[in-house]
């Protein structure tokens, strides 16, 4: 069946089941994955993929819901009588409707299918890259993580008040993670992720560059004496960090008194004037961009914090009536509406006078740490207390030169960390998971084992 | 003629699918595949959420699909399908035989499926034994109440899920299994907030095959245990940064073995080369203090299993034994890669991932110390009486947050400290575990790795550990 023959047969088995009101969104995949192990391949896969997600109103507005990978006729059918079981169960206190905003037109990028270039030419390419990367520097031996994967994928949703909307789009894949290692010394990895549209857009040959490099510039390590530290965020870092309290800017961790921030917060300062911070999930820069969330409202640029205040809450369609407000293309559907951003941009904003300048990643010559990664997000973030603990792959500059840090964690309260930046690069760099310029910041606390 | 007697194109759970998998086995066997394996799954699983003293959520899902694995010398093919008609299936097979560019004509023997071992005759009852929503709703609501001990409690959280998991295993050895598999989880979470102060408690408990362990569960003493670590931890300071001792807690304190040391036990990490111990078979990697056992057969037990996601029984693997290594974690891929003989280890999340080494109930064996003779030991340390979550980095470096943290002073608990976080290398640390206390105890987890998120146990008894690095501020 494709999407709008699914539509109709839900249509037809929820006037069946005498249900009125009726909305769902449904995915469809086909990814082609390959690994390989010293020229070799490893494992290949291929997958083909649907889920359905079908909610139901019952006669008291209550809403159950029902998740299947079965959308055959029958399947369809003990989707909506299970999720009609479910709506009894349907939450009385704070209602869910259809988004107002489902109809309204989206903004669909055509460019942004390729096709397939089958799994052969994908092992080629792997064993081309883990060959070259291995070639880069005597001291890189394997390169232990590594895939490039192709997905082809349809995304739906669609109401019975005739809200219809498709979507389908390609995206590709590469990541290399290398392993170097040195007579008497620890080993060290690092690596680089590449997305595209499809396999021929993939950057491959600057994917091997940068796991080459990150991963030979942390050979010479040393540990780091536990003290507090100029720290020099990467644009990679600092919106990890960001993201991870990304709560703070979200209306339903607000409601459910998990986030830092309170219905009252907008306008609160957080940080410098010279700092902006945008969702972007429409950037033409993100390859995963999605036109329309999972209530089918369409995604758009917003402003979170502006000239270091907040500006704007990402909404559902629930938490934006409770907040008189419109959704804002942040919504997935679940039988609780989760919200949650999807590129976040981060910009030196017109007020900028109060930064250090002279701070520059590339020049600067005093002390300070360089983060260039973080880790283990889910282990060392606490995002309703604020605070974060958090190992990371970076360098210490000290007199002119780098090294390695080797085993050491940052700590600190994210509120303090936004109070505390010094500076904000003029230039932008864009990552997987958005665009932020470098970010300095004042006094955090670094652990290191010396 | 009985229902099961019929011969069907399509897969149908609760019958003899035996014709059809032959069939599927014999084409690609006779396409050149070295080896043949189909995994299929038919699910039925619901969550709960209450918040509060509402129920939030209610998500009931259902699905089936197949996983076909096809090895040639040491590489696999796999894909995955939610179509188990024959044309399906076969179209799957076709297709990771292509993938793996199988050309030459060499024929390996496929003599049909063994006599079909069903482990699921006792417990295709359970889906009617098991308790409906609005029983786990009733008691969710109850134990959310409970947590509502004093104004500083903000939020509320009791959340259940139940997953429910019918499985068919064949492959070309002639394999030929049934199971069924039940698991069950219920977890409470609270947060504490004070004017600028902020803290959270939570416990999660789990089971595998017992319906009726929901019923059971403890729901007072749990909202006790989250209310009391939750106001334990409101007005801690956060913790001094630096190498110290360090007790562990039993239970979840198991989890730091786990990640540091019990992945790195996976002989898919001797795959790809990235566990240290890979040449260290029959020597000294650990304390002599030190025994750690993975098994899948604990009664009840997160991680057990009757058969393993490729057929196989679990058995009971002692990995380290006085801090001498005696044995990996392996699977089929492992066995062929590596030489180190399948464990019952072979475990995949659902039918879109090919099985791959991982734990089950992994745990560090009781000792002969009590808590009180670790705590005794240390004159300025840390004890960590829960632990949060963790990682492992490509390198085997770990951290781990500590939930709940207490300073030990001359021996003696003072103050709650909040912010820690545990940093280590695995090889560095084994040999620091230099007391095991007498109390040992299991608690339920998921892991997430190659081949997905698995229901698990960590365990442990009370652990000493001679220095670590204590992140903080």
């Amino acid at each position: 069946m494709n999407s709008r023959e699914i539509t109709t047969q839900i249509s037809k088995a929820a006037d069946f089941l005498n249900l009125k009101k009726w909305d769902y969104g449904a995915s469809f995949s086909n990814d082609y994955s390959v690994q390989v192990d010293k020229g070799e391949a490893k494992q290949l896969k291929a997958s083909q993929k649907q889920i359905l997600t079908i909610r139901v109103w019952n006669q008291s507005n209550l809403v159950g819901i029902t998740t299947t990978s079965d959308i055959s006729e029958s399947g369809i059918k003990k989707a909506l009588k299970e999720a009609n079981i479910a709506s009894d169960f349907g939450n009385k206190n704070e209602s869910t409707e259809f988004s107002p905003l489902a109809n309204d037109p989206i903004k669909v990028n055509e460019i942004e299918k390729r096709n397939p270039v089958g799994i052969k030419k994908l092992l080629t390419l792997l064993r081309e890259a883990e060959v070259k990367l291995i070639e880069s520097h005597e001291s890189i031996k394997s390169v232990p993580y590594n895939g490039l994967s192709e997905s082809f994928f349809e995304r739906v949703y669609a109401n019975s008040e005739g809200a219809f909307r498709s979507y389908s789009k390609s995206q590709a894949a590469l990541y290399l993670y290398a392993r170097a290692e040195e007579k008497n010394k620890k080993p060290r990895s690092s690596g680089s992720v590449k997305l595209g549209y499809g396999a021929d857009d993939l950057d491959i040959e600057s994917c091997i560059k940068e796991a080459s490099n990150k991963t030979i510039s942390h050979l010479n390590y040393s540990s780091i004496k536990t003290d507090k530290y100029l720290i020099c965020f990467s644009p990679e870092s600092f919106l990890t960090i960001i993201n991870a309290f990304s709560s703070m800017f979200n209306a339903r961790s607000i409601i459910d008194g998990v986030s830092l921030s309170n219905k009252n917060s907008i306008g609160e300062k957080l940080s410098t004037e010279a700092l902006n911070i945008y969702d972007d999930g429409l950037h033409e820069k993100n390859i995963s961009s999605t036109p329309f969330d999972g209530e089918g409202t369409p995604t758009k640029r917003l402003c979170l914090i502006n000239r270091g205040r907040i500006e704007n809450f990402i909404h559902s369609e629930s938490t934006a009536r409770i907040f008189k407000t419109t959704p804002t293309g942040h919504a997935g559907l679940g039988s609780k509406v989760s919200v949650s951003p999807d590129w976040i941009v981060v910009e030196k904003s017109e007020e900028n006078f109060d930064l250090k300048t002279s701070l520059d990643h590339s020049t600067y010559e005093g002390e300070f740490v360089y983060i260039e990664e973080l880790n283990a997000i889910h282990a060392g973030v606490r995002a309703s207390q604020g605070s974060f603990s958090l190992p990371f792959d970076g360098w210490l500059y000290k007199n002119g030169k780098k090294i390695s840090i080797d085993s050491a964690t940052v700590a600190g309260d994210i509120k303090y960390l936004l109070k505390n930046i010094v500076n904000i690069e003029s230039s932008q760099e864009v990552t997987t998971s958005g665009i932020s310029p470098h970010i300095w910041v004042d006094e955090l606390s670094i652990t290191g084992d010396a | 003629m009985l229902s099961s007697q019929i011969k069907s194109n399509e897969i149908v759970f609760g019958s003899c699918n035996k014709d059809l998998l032959e069939e599927i086995i014999f084409y690609g066997i006779g396409l050149g595949a070295d080896f043949v394996e189909i995994f299929i799954e038919n699910t039925d699983n619901s969550s709960v959420l209450a918040e509060e003293d509402f129920i939030t959520s209610v998500s009931p899902s259902f699905g089936r699909g197949a996983g076909i694995r096809i090895f040639k010398g040491k590489k696999d093919g796999f894909v995955s399908t939610n179509d188990l008609t024959k044309h399906g299936l076969m179209r799957s097979v076709s297709q990771a035989i292509e993938m793996l560019d199988i050309t030459n004509n060499k024929r390996e023997l496929f003599d049909g499926l063994n006599k079909h071992r069903d482990y699921s005759l006792s417990k295709k009852k359970w889906i009617n034994e098991v308790p409906s929503i609005h029983e786990i709703s009733e008691k969710l609501l109850v134990s959310t109440k409970s947590l509502k001990k004093n104004n500083k409690i903000i939020t509320r959280k009791g959340s259940y899920s139940r997953n429910l998991q019918e499985v068919i295993i064949a492959s070309s050895d002639g394999t030929y299994v049934s199971d069924i598999r039940l698991h069950q989880t219920v977890g409470l979470n609270v947060i504490a907030s004070d004017a600028q102060y902020r803290s959270s408690g939570s416990r999660r408990f789990g089971s595998s095959g017992m319906p009726n362990e929901f019923r059971l569960w403890d729901h007072e003493k749990a909202a006790n245990d989250v209310f009391e670590s939750s106001m334990n931890m409101l007005y801690a300071d956060y913790v001094d940064a630096g190498q110290m001792p360090v007790v562990l807690a039993n239970k979840f304190g198991g989890v730091i073995f786990h990640e540091a040391c019990g992945h790195l036990l996976e002989t898919t990490q001797i795959e790809r080369g990235t566990t240290p111990f890979e040449n260290k078979l029959n020597e000294k990697i650990a304390h002599e203090s030190v025994t750690a056992i993975d098994e899948g057969i604990s009664e009840g037990s997160f991680g057990s299993l009757s058969v393993d996601d490729e057929g196989m029984e679990p058995e009971k693997s002692v990995l380290i034994k006085d801090g001498i290594l005696k044995k990996f974690i392996s699977d089929r891929a492992g066995e062929l890669r590596t030489g180190h003989k399948r464990t019952g280890s072979g475990r995949r999340q659902n039918y879109s991932f090919a099985a791959a080494s991982r734990m089950r109930n992994t745990y560090i064996a009781k000792g002969e110390h009590s808590k009180e003779d670790l705590i005794n030991s240390i004159s300025e340390g840390l004890y960590c009486k829960s632990m949060g979550g963790g990682s492992v980095g490509a390198t085997g470096q770990f951290n781990f947050a500590v939930e709940e943290g207490y300073l030990i002073k001359n021996g003696k608990l003072t103050i709650p400290v909040k912010g820690a976080t545990l940093i280590g290398e695995a090889k560095e640390v084994m040999p620091k575990i230099s007391m095991c206390g007498n109390d040992l105890e299991l608690a339920p987890g998921f892991c997430g790795s190659i081949s997905g998120s698995v229901n698990v146990t960590v365990g442990q008894p009370h652990i000493k550990v001679d220095s670590i690095t204590v992140g903080g501020r």
